[in-house]
């Protein structure tokens, strides 16, 4: 999109000089922008059509808000998404089940954890294992995607943080992220993009010494969220920027499809996991976290409130996992994966047990190994829609297969996507300044929002 | 394990969606016969209707909707409703176009069936299936009776019009947009149909079957690896 600055004549400019009769309009080529500024031109009104991103600091990734802003008062917003769109569901269309999981994990980067398991729990529905799925791998999922939702509150309060000029909660916030992000690699061998979660369970057991650490990373953790609170719950600067800022009440809420820590900041008490709940949460003690005041104030103390939540079900986690060991992927040997990995001195790769004995020892092994690997396994046709509750809200696969060895059909309904339609909502009638609240409450991702 | 590849049973052949002919055993079909089994021939079939009991809250729910389109709709639920299909604990109910918006209404506003949050929908491309090529999948949450159902509409590629449901659901305007974007369903009566993913002036819609990946061989310490459509594939 390139814009030109030109001098166009608008009728009612006041007659102060040459330069302020001849009102400076932004005059735009090329898409939707030849019609906004005619109509502009035609009203004669002192109205600027601004483009705020796609290139912004406080628009969270590539995202393009056109405002139209009367003085200081933001009269119209809308959002044009689609400048992160790397086709990631047509992709999955070419690769077999297994590989779907390296690629969905890709969509919200900051919750890549929860894209895996939302889709390995639609091929286990599909091929009908859901109840064959060992507890040990369902406990290591919740384990997981909570400590995921932790990271990635942080980076939704650092960021907002960040952008309403309170730095200290944005260098705290990365500053607690990396200890979980330095677990999540302990586990999985990568800070992000992990892959870990497959049809079936899990790629691979915690290693040894992974529950103390993690033991051992939460008092800091708890400490660091308590810095945040202290800066910011009672913070007269930040309190005042957010109360009453970015207002969705419960119809505007439900009308919008809103769902998340946006929702609960209604009240309403809506999270999967609780009232559908998947992967055991039923079984887990946790609260479900509702603030009162519709605005971007409750949604902070929400997702604050969330953190502290998640670590206590990280703890169950923890207290269930030295407990009881035992398998982490599905019994059935046509759909587990049959490489055994090990975290060597250069990451995790093929466990060299597993290659001697597939190489050295076995040709039934090998053949196994081949098949499963590049041709991948059949799913019985059908289709099927799987939501979890990620950090954003709900985040829900579409799975349809054709009975073949890759998806049909993948469609992933990503909560930024659905959630950044209330931004009009939100910000129309509201100050500039305020925009960028409203954006940071809602927290997109738009790795998630474009796929 | 269920191949999903039985032949359709001969008493719901009539209205299961045969999406798919494979032919073969192996899915490869670029090597000659080696194994005997390239003759075999098996129709995909999806989606065979429901026999009642449906079993859990779908068998009240269906019987409310179909009260409620009664005195709404010419033809009441029969008209509206093609067929209720009920597969992995999901119910589908595959509504006629024309009546798709009724249907929504009656869902959203009934009392007993208040599906009040709009999921999303998205599209689904079955090239085989002709007359009904393009399908358009709507997810429905109830968080009153913590429900969900499954609108599945169907169009023919030749005329791909749905109505817009953004009038009761206005957060259908994304999804619809994206269904536009990625398959070529027009939704009629949306207020602004645009391309949402990709650009204002691109050709195509590249989620169909018939719009290829894409893409050029990576050469790789001296042997290149094909583009991955071009692979080969086994399903």
């Amino acid at each position: 999109m390139t814009e030109q600055t030109s001098e166009t004549r608008a009728a009612g400019g006041d007659a102060t000089g040459a330069a302020a009769a001849q009102a400076r309009v932004l005059n735009a080529t090329g898409g939707d922008w030849a019609e906004l500024s005619e109509e502009a031109i035609s009203l004669g009104e002192e109205r600027i059509v601004v483009n705020m991103g796609p290139q912004h600091p406080s628009t969270h990734g590539v995202l393009r808000l056109i405002l139209e802003i009367d003085g200081e008062t933001v009269t119209e917003a809308r959002c044009a998404v689609g400048y992160l769109h790397t086709g990631i569901e047509k992709n999955m269309e070419y690769r077999n089940w297994t590989q779907g999981v390296t690629f969905c994990t890709r969509m919200d980067y900051l919750s890549p954890l929860f894209q895996e398991t939302a889709y390995c729990l639609g091929v286990e529905r599909l091929l009908g294992i859901a109840d064959d799925v060992p507890e040990r791998a369902s406990v290591l999922r919740v384990m997981m995607m909570e400590l995921t939702r932790v990271s990635s509150h942080l980076v939704a309060l650092a960021t907002a943080g960040m952008e309403l000029g309170a730095l200290t909660v944005m260098t705290i916030g990365f500053r607690e992220r990396e200890r979980i992000l330095k677990i999540l690699e302990l586990i999985t061998g990568l800070r992000m993009n992990h892959a870990y979660v497959r049809p079936g369970g899990v790629i691979q057991d915690v290693p040894p010494g992974a529950v103390d650490a993690i033991r051992d990373t939460l008092p800091g953790l708890r400490r660091g969220i308590s810095d945040i609170e202290k800066l910011s719950n009672e913070n007269p600067l930040l309190v005042r920027r957010l109360k009453g800022i970015a207002h969705l009440d419960l119809t505007g809420c439900m009308a919008l499809g809103v769902t998340g820590p946006v929702l609960r900041a209604t009240g309403l008490p809506h999270d999967l996991r609780a009232s559908q709940p998947y992967c055991g949460y039923e079984t887990y003690d946790f609260e479900v976290q509702t603030w009162d005041t519709c605005d971007a104030y409750g949604r902070m103390r929400i997702r604050i409130n969330e953190m502290r939540e998640s670590l206590r079900i990280v703890e169950q986690c923890l207290q269930r996992l030295e407990r009881r060991p035992g398998p982490v992927m599905v019994a059935d040997r046509k759909i587990a994966w049959p490489a055994q990995l090990a975290i060597g001195t250069d990451g995790m790769g093929n466990s060299l047990d597993h290659i001697r004995e597939i190489m050295g020892t076995s040709m039934e092994a090998l053949i196994h190994h081949f098949k499963l690997v590049t041709e991948g396994f059949r799913v019985p046709a059908g289709q099927v829609y799987v939501p979890v509750e990620a950090p954003r809200g709900e985040l829900a696969v579409h799975l349809v297969s054709d009975g073949g060895t890759r998806p049909y059909r993948a469609h992933f309904r990503d909560p930024s996507f659905h959630n950044l339609q209330a931004v009009a909502a939100m910000a129309e009638g509201g100050q500039l300044a305020d925009v960028v609240v409203a954006l940071a409450s809602i927290d997109p991702v738009l790795g998630g929002v474009d796929r | 394990m269920s191949e999903g590849t039985d032949r359709a049973p001969a008493t719901a052949g009539e209205q299961a969606e045969i999406i798919k002919v494979r032919r073969g055993m192996f899915g490869v079909s670029d090597g000659g016969d080696t194994s005997g089994y390239g003759g075999l021939v098996a129709s995909v079939a999806v989606a065979v209707p429901a026999e009642r009991p449906y079993g859990g809250w779908f068998d009240a729910a269906v019987d409310r909707l179909a009260e409620v389109l009664t005195g709404v709709t010419d033809g009441g639920f029969d008209a509206a409703v093609e067929k209720v299909v009920v597969d992995r604990g999901e119910l589908t109910l595959f509504v006629r176009r024309a009546a798709l918006v009724v249907v929504c209404q009656a869902l959203r506003d009934d009392p007993d069936l208040r599906f009040e949050l709009f999921s999303g929908v998205s599209g689904v491309h079955y090239p085989e299936e002709t007359g009904r090529e393009l399908h358009a999948v709507y997810h429905l949450t109830s968080v009153t009776h913590n429900r969900r159902v499954r609108l599945e509409v169907t169009c023919p590629d030749a005329d791909a019009h749905l109505p817009s449901v953004v009038p009761v659901y206005p957060s259908a305007n994304w999804h619809e947009r994206e269904t536009w974007d990625f398959f070529g369903i027009v939704f009629d009566g949306h207020p602004s149909l645009t391309r949402i993913a990709m650009p204002d002036d691109w050709p195509g819609h590249p989620q169909r079957k018939d719009y290829p990946l894409g893409g050029i061989p990576v050469e790789y310490k001296g042997a290149a690896v094909p583009p991955p459509d071009t692979r080969r594939a086994y399903s």
